[in-house]
């Protein structure tokens, strides 16, 4: 059926065009080629995805591309995307599907939050003269201190900053962009994730101590191996860009590799349902958790993941009661390689009103000690991650902002598999363009950067240790919130 | 004996190098056999007489249990190789997630058994069950097999196969449309199926005597395969 939708993006080239090709070579969605008979590029911009390989690869700088200057007649109510959404709809029958966060605009709360600064009273203090502590421990806490040699307490993830990377699954992201994850968190004294796509044998002895391995609903590529072979491990129920939605990866994607990994036949579709189906209460829970802490002789942390959606602070309980050790939350605008639109962007809460109701309620109810909090979904800066902690966090996940680091442009086609970056993509020859060391080396920057400056504003505030911070919401002032806003934040409006 | 220093127990023994281990008077400790994963893959014979509690040979990692008695929900939840024998009835999601080894029912298994079952290069996870299943057998199955023999009455199972997309499932016996997921293929066993079914029904056989089948009548009666109609079942969902 022909399309009926316009191009999302112009493509310009510019007289210093020299017709070397690169951009056809470059593009894998196939928008540029060579036309013989005239001897020059030809573009076709209804397939450009946005993604700006071309113009960054041209060796002559000849490639422009912008948003596409064409509209249909303004209208409030239907707005170009929404007819374009119906326009595929009404092409193809099926559920529209995207990568990436919501790109919708949620109000930002990180942006409307202000962080304090010491001026005379409680001095500042200098990070490039001063220790500053940015270690953290994430498990669960004893609840008072006992001197005794035998004192036996739960295992802990040690953090060299409150960083983590995100799941993100070998299958959904190529070998290459999981291996520089991997290579990245054992570097900075961090933990990757692997998401649920289990952990390549290969990479086991090398990165267990900075694994954290995932048990979702498929169960895909466990074993008590696996689980072993890992510093701590999580228990996906939820993630913030699907709420309620299970994993598909389509069997398309599923190389001879990827289905080692995952444990399922080559070319199958790997469907995670929904739901866990051995879980149908927080006794079940429970039950999932205590089995991993079987299987993993007691040794290692266990994770439970949510989305952040209503009431989380109950659900949040629950996890805690169920005898987590690390709650991670999600939020609405956390990413994914594919998701049903509709869903990414009517589902769910953002992190920061998630994060400040579950620290709350579990202080409340005098658990707080009994598990750490991870926050994730939207975590685009050190400020945020700062923010964060001071709502109550221990520590964040970050997922898109590392993906930005190796290069990705969020074009959002991470569900076509054909990613020009080489970060989310099983294609041999589009994997390649993704190195391995220097993409690992990005990430180590990115963690290195938002320490120094995280140490920055510690060291303003006139903090000198993270778990100082924690919970410290007198440390933020809300700008432009409403009452309920700042009373669910439980922070105090500017000025006060 | 609570659960967590019962499987403590357990794992003393393994690496203090035993290989048969029989308890009594079990009752309701959950997890027997999780924690017996060693890299070097110590292997142990556990024999149960009792009632083991849930997740019974949870992640088991090569070893063989054998239950005297009834087992509850999540036998051989994700197990990855070894045997699991039950002496009776065993519980709800019933080998879940399973990609390997073999686990034996003598009488029937409860909901959502063979739940998400998958296989992967070698491993090929059984499961054989004396009577039959109650509802959503084999949902999301992605790989294995599930014989259920009908010994003790007919499959009233509904909605068996929901989302499944690989693997089989042979039913002695018959079952109707109506219980069966559209995705999922009915038809009658052909010469290779016959053989697998020879070869894990013989080994039944083996594990219980005191039924006194006869492999060659078991195997002359009405048989039914319920396979998936595609490995891809979403792959037209998206736009």
């Amino acid at each position: 059926m022909r399309s009926l939708v316009l191009p999302d993006f112009t493509i310009s080239r510019s007289e210093e065009c020299d017709g070397c090709r690169a951009c056809e070579h470059q593009c894998p969605f196939g928008v540029h080629t060579y036309d013989a008979s005239n001897d020059r590029m030809v573009s076709d911009s209804r397939k450009c995805a946005g993604c700006q390989r071309c113009a960054v690869f041209c060796p002559k700088g000849a490639i422009e591309i912008r948003p596409a200057p064409s509209f249909y007649r303004p209208n409030a109510s239907w707005s170009r995307e929404r007819i374009e959404d119906i326009k595929r709809q009404a092409e193809t029958g099926g559920v529209l599907l995207t990568g990436c966060g919501s790109d919708k605009p949620f109000r930002i709360y990180w942006d409307h939050m202000l962080l304090n600064a010491s001026q005379v009273t409680n001095p500042s203090i200098d990070p490039l003269r001063e220790p500053m502590e940015l270690r953290t421990f994430l498990g669960s806490k004893p609840e008072r201190i006992l001197l005794r040699d035998d004192a036996d307490t739960d295992p802990v993830l040690t953090l060299e900053t409150p960083i983590l990377f995100s799941a993100m699954s070998y299958g959904a992201i190529s070998y290459n962009a999981f291996q520089a994850l991997a290579i990245a968190a054992s570097r900075s004294g961090t933990f990757f994730n692997t998401g649920e796509g289990g952990m390549p044998a290969e990479m086991r002895p090398l990165f267990k101590k900075h694994a954290i391995v995932q048990v979702a609903s498929g169960r895909f590529g466990i074993d008590a191996e696996y689980l072993n072979c890992a510093a701590a491990v999580e228990i996906k129920i939820g993630q913030g860009a699907k709420p309620g939605i299970g994993g598909h990866l389509p069997g398309e994607k599923v190389s001879k590799h990827v289905a080692a990994t995952r444990m399922i036949p080559e070319g199958t579709d790997a469907i995670s349902p929904a739901p866990h189906h051995d879980i149908y209460s927080i006794e079940d829970l429970e039950m999932l958790i205590s089995a991993i802490k079987e299987v993993t002789n007691y040794e290692k942390p266990v994770i439970v993941k949510v989305a952040a959606v209503h009431n989380i602070s109950a659900i949040a309980s629950g996890i805690v009661r169920a005898g987590a050790d690390i709650l991670a939350i999600d939020g609405m605008r956390g990413g994914t390689g594919a998701a049903p639109k509709v869903i990414r962007d009517n589902v769910g809460i953002p992190i920061e009103l998630a994060i400040s109701a579950v620290d709350r309620r579990l202080r409340d109810e005098g658990i707080r000690e009994r598990c750490s909090i991870i926050a994730g979904g939207g975590i685009r800066s050190s400020a945020d991650v700062v923010k964060a902690i001071a709502l109550g966090a221990d520590a964040v996940y970050i997922g898109t902002a590392a993906l930005i680091a190796m290069g990705c442009t969020l074009c959002q086609r991470c569900y076509t598999g054909r990613c020009s970056w080489g970060i989310c993509t099983q294609d041999p020859g589009l994997m390649r363009r993704l190195n391995v060391e220097e993409a690992s080396q990005r990430l180590v920057n990115l963690l290195s950067a938002w320490s120094h400056e995280i140490k920055e504003m510690l060291g303003g505030m006139g903090i000198n240790a993270i778990e100082s911070l924690r919970g410290n919401r007198d440390q933020l002032r809300g700008i432009g919130l409403h009452e309920w806003e700042l009373d669910l934040l439980g922070i105090r409006g500017a000025g006060e | 004996m609570d659960t967590r220093e019962l499987n403590s127990l357990l794992r003393e023994l393994m690496l203090a190098g035993y290989e048969r281990v029989v308890l009594r008077n079990v009752c309701g400790q959950r997890y027997i056999g999780t924690r017996l994963y060693s890299p070097q893959r110590r292997v142990m014979n556990i024999e149960i007489h009792g009632t083991p509690g849930n997740d019974l040979g949870a992640f088991l990692f090569g070893h063989r249990i054998i239950v005297h008695g009834n087992a509850q929900d999540g036998v051989g939840n994700t197990m990855e190789s070894g045997e699991i024998v039950v002496a009776g009835r065993a519980g709800d999601v019933t080998g879940m997630s399973m990609r390997g080894g073999r686990i034996f029912v003598k009488g029937d298994v409860g909901y959502r058994a063979a739940l998400h079952m998958k296989e992967h290069d070698q491993k090929r996870p059984v499961i054989v069950v004396g009577g039959t299943s109650q509802d959503f057998l084999g949902e999301y199955m992605a790989g294995g097999i599930v014989i259920l023999l009908g010994l003790y009455g007919a499959h009233n199972a509904s909605f068996i196969g929901s989302g499944m997309h690989g693997g089989a499932i042979y039913l002695r016996g018959s079952v109707r449309g109506a219980q069966v997921d559209s995705h999922v293929l009915i038809s009658r066993p052909d010469e290779t199926d016959m053989e697998i079914l020879r070869d894990h029904i013989s080994g039944f056989i083996e594990r219980f005597p005191d039924l006194s089948l006869d492999l060659e009548y078991i195997l002359d009666s009405e048989w039914t395969k319920l396979s998936p109609r595609s490995s891809r079942p979403y792959g037209k969902l998206y736009a």
